[in-house]
């Protein structure tokens, strides 16, 4: 008697070697490493931008007024240099130093002059044009006001900056700090995420069907194991693919992040430390009125703030909720378009011919991506309630849906729609996936998919 | 008993009956061609045979007890269609088809070796099955066949894409095959290896079975009364030949005559040459049995107009 493997074994068999292949595949590595970078990227750029710039620049300034130039302070990112003399001389001389720009204030018969050029041998930066627009203004409105009869230090004492916290209230009563912002981009994120990866590992199952029908490999495969149980080998490879690479993403992501955040922290906490310093000083830290007169303590400090705003947003989300959620969904939503896709690479004889079936399966998540919009803006309307229980757009809606808080019983009625249906799409894809496999060189028509079905069941 | 019996196959698809009636028997230890025109239901009966698809109606016993899904570790199957992984290594693939066919990796490892080494391909068991020409590709494809020693193996088409060099080779392995004690089920074209091959054959056309038996017995019971010899030139005159006897062809060669000779009763090939025997001097003698080529067209033209 020989000795043989059981029929589970088979598939176990099958799903190491489709889990295998795409492992061990540069194309795997490559994503693996290259995703958490592109992401880590898109969050930190701005705070780079923010926080950085190409070193400091020597600005010169020929105020023949007199009025402008004791207001242009050198900071981390402009070194001023009063300078005086002939216009025409100074030009020469500003060319001959080398530095970046010159900030000439023409002396005219207004009383507040609110001219300015800038000289410069390259086009000036932005921020050089916003940076003598933000000291002059300042400065003549000043003067403005002072003509007026005003004192500005009384204007600028009656500034306010309005602050909004979101409280989210839960049933019990509690109550947690929110942020309508951070919510709209996890959302986002986790809802394309799904999307995209229901796109690209859907695809992947289907180019396999195709490629082991194309290779006729599929004839002898099926003479050992049952269709189903390939069918299934290959849903249950990829989609462990999949979760490798997400967990992958996760893990290194967060690992990015917390290093840039620990960088860019050092930079962005020192005012905030101030501030509550200051704060402590003027007898409480959450006194309304001294946060709102902070917030207009200097403009670097809307930096912290934001942070600030920020990382009380990150941490007001459930990330339990969130992750357990995103698998669950996910798993949902990966088998249920990874039978379908099957289906369509059982059905097809080359990548080419996929078209007239791929459009009616990726439709609905088509569709979700559409709705985007409306779903970030009306998370608890009725087209999103609806976008999230139907299972062919639920994985995704729910998703963007889930970080402004969705009611439980929505979540259990959605998972069990979407893993009944699920059940559904499998049994449907199985047979015609069984059936189209052993056809070569005909595309069905709809008709006769339909056939299919009625005869196998 | 039959080793392996398909009793009154039934397969229907949507729109026309793939297998009206058909029943086989292959006796163990022999060879059995399955034949028939493009089209007439082989690869329907052989993927029934193979469990890739179930009967309508009708039963497929093996070893006398209905086929069972544990059975495939028995059989290997050649299909026509085929093909492998072309990004795979020959090696992985390999061992990756035969623990499917229920191997444990252990065993087939050790069996793979064996069979690389008698190939003399134990270099490629690294290189990527696309990097191996169409020939070098139906060699690994005949491995993962006979890997797993199975009792029962189904060729499809085997000798299609080979050189004659490697056809001879392929046929010598059937044999060797057959000679291990393996039955084994042929469907092919080339009638000349079923003559030189098979033990028995059925002949299905149409979605029915309308031949079958031993090959010489079939060979006999088409024979169409023809026989040649090789006589002295000018030897025999067809005043000369006996009564019922026809000279259909005569090539003369050198001092001899070589005469195709069509007899009209029913007479055995002893019988044929006694009376000749008397007639004139016979150098050689011998029945002109019609080609299993011939045959096929015979009957698949015979069973196109009946109907």
């Amino acid at each position: 008697m020989k000795r043989k493997l059981s029929a589970w074994s088979k598939t176990a068999i099958i799903i190491r070697r489709e889990y295998l292949i795409r492992v061990r595949k540069k194309s795997f590595i490559v994503m693996t490493i290259l995703g958490p970078l592109l992401i880590a990227a898109l969050y930190s750029i701005p705070v780079l931008i923010a926080t950085m710039s190409e070193g400091k620049r020597d600005i010169e300034i020929f105020d023949e007024t007199g009025l402008y130039v004791d207001s242009f302070k050198s900071g981390s990112e402009f070194v001023y240099y009063p300078v005086s003399g002939n216009a025409d001389t100074v030009k020469q001389q500003f060319l001959r130093s080398g530095r970046y720009a010159l900030v000439y204030i023409p002396a005219t018969q207004f009383n507040v002059p609110v001219t300015a050029i800038i000289y410069s041998q390259s086009q000036p930066s932005m921020n050089i044009k916003s940076e003598v627009k933000r000291v002059m203004g300042r400065v003549a409105e000043g003067m403005k006001l002072k003509a007026k009869g005003y004192d500005p230090e009384v204007i600028n004492s009656i500034k306010t900056r309005i602050v909004i916290n979101t409280v989210k209230v839960n049933e019990d009563g509690s109550e947690k700090k929110g942020n309508s912002e951070v919510a709209t981009g996890l959302g986002l994120v986790a809802g394309l995420i799904i999307y995209f990866m229901l796109f690209m590992f859907g695809g992947q199952v289907m180019r396999s069907v195709i490629e082991e029908k194309t290779n006729r490999i599929v004839e002898v495969i099926v003479s050992s194991v049952r269709p189903v149980q390939l069918m299934f080998g290959k849903i249950i490879g990829v989609g462990l693919v999949s979760l490798t690479q997400v967990s992958l993403w996760v893990l290194l992501t967060l690992t990015l992040v917390t290093g840039v955040g620990l960088v860019m922290g050092e930079k962005v906490q020192k005012p905030s430390i101030e501030k509550s310093a200051l704060a402590n000083v003027g007898g409480g830290i959450n006194n309304p009125a001294m946060d709102a007169a902070m917030a207009n303590v200097s403009d670097e400090d809307t930096d912290a703030g934001k942070f600030e705003l920020v990382m009380d947003g990150l941490k007001s989300i459930d990330y339990v909720t969130m992750l357990t959620a995103f698998i669950f969904f996910f798993i949902g939503g990966y088998i249920l378009y990874s039978s379908l896709f099957a289906a369509v690479g059982g059905v097809v004889d080359s990548e080419q011919d996929t078209q007239q079936f791929i459009l009616p399966v990726t439709l609905p998540l088509i569709i979700a991506f559409m709705s985007v919009g409306y779903i970030i803006n009306y998370p608890d309307g009725g087209l999103s309630i609806w976008l999230s229980m139907i299972p062919l757009t639920s994985p995704v809606v729910m998703m963007m849906r889930l970080p402004f808080g969705v009611p439980m019983w929505q979540m259990i009625v959605s998972l069990v729609l979407l893993y009944g249906f699920t059940f559904f799409t499998t049994w449907l894809g199985a047979i015609i996936y069984r059936t189209g496999i052993l056809i070569y060189g005909k595309k069905p028509s709809w008709k006769e998919l339909w056939r299919w079905v009625r005869y196998k069941s | 008993m039959y080793f392996l019996e398909a009793k009154n196959i039934i397969k229907r698809y949507t729109g026309h009956t793939a297998l009206n009636d058909v029943s086989i028997g292959v006796p163990q230890g022999t060879i059995f061609g399955l034949l028939g025109p493009n089209g007439a239901g082989k690869t329907t009966l052989i993927r029934i045979l193979n469990q890739i698809t179930g009967p309508d109606e009708g039963v497929v016993l093996f070893n006398g007890a209905p086929l069972h899904p544990h059975d495939v570790a028995e059989f290997g199957y050649l299909p026509e269609e085929r093909g492998l992984y072309k990004k795979m290594k020959v090696g992985e693939q390999a061992l990756y088809l035969a623990m499917l066919k229920g191997m444990p990796q252990k065993d087939a490892m050790a069996e793979l070796k064996r069979w690389f080494i008698k190939f003399g391909i134990e270099s490629w068991w690294n290189k990527k099955v696309e990097e191996l020409s169409k020939g070098m590709q139906q060699k690994v494809q005949f491995i993962v066949t006979v890997v797993h020693n199975p009792s029962l193996l189904i060729f499809d088409e085997p000798f299609s894409g080979f050189d004659p060099i490697n056809a001879n080779l392929m046929k010598d392995e059937i044999l060797e095959l057959k000679r291990n004690g393996a039955t084994i089920i042929l469907s092919t074209h080339n009638m000349n290896s079923v003559e030189e091959l098979c033990d028995n054959i059925a002949l299905i056309n149409r979605s029915q079975k309308i031949l079958s038996g031993n090959v010489s017995d079939i060979r006999k019971s088409y024979s169409k009364q023809l026989f040649e010899i090789i006589t002295n030139s000018g030897g025999l005159n067809d005043a000369d030949l006996p009564e019922g006897f026809i000279s259909e062809n005569l090539v003369k060669e050198g001092i001899y005559d070589r005469i195709t000779l069509s007899v009209r009763n029913d007479l055995e090939a002893p019988a044929v040459l006694r009376k000749l025997v008397l007639a004139t001097d016979i150098f050689a003698f011998k029945e002109i049995l019609p080609t299993m080529d011939e045959i096929f067209v015979d009957a698949v033209r015979n069973s196109n107009t009946q109907q």
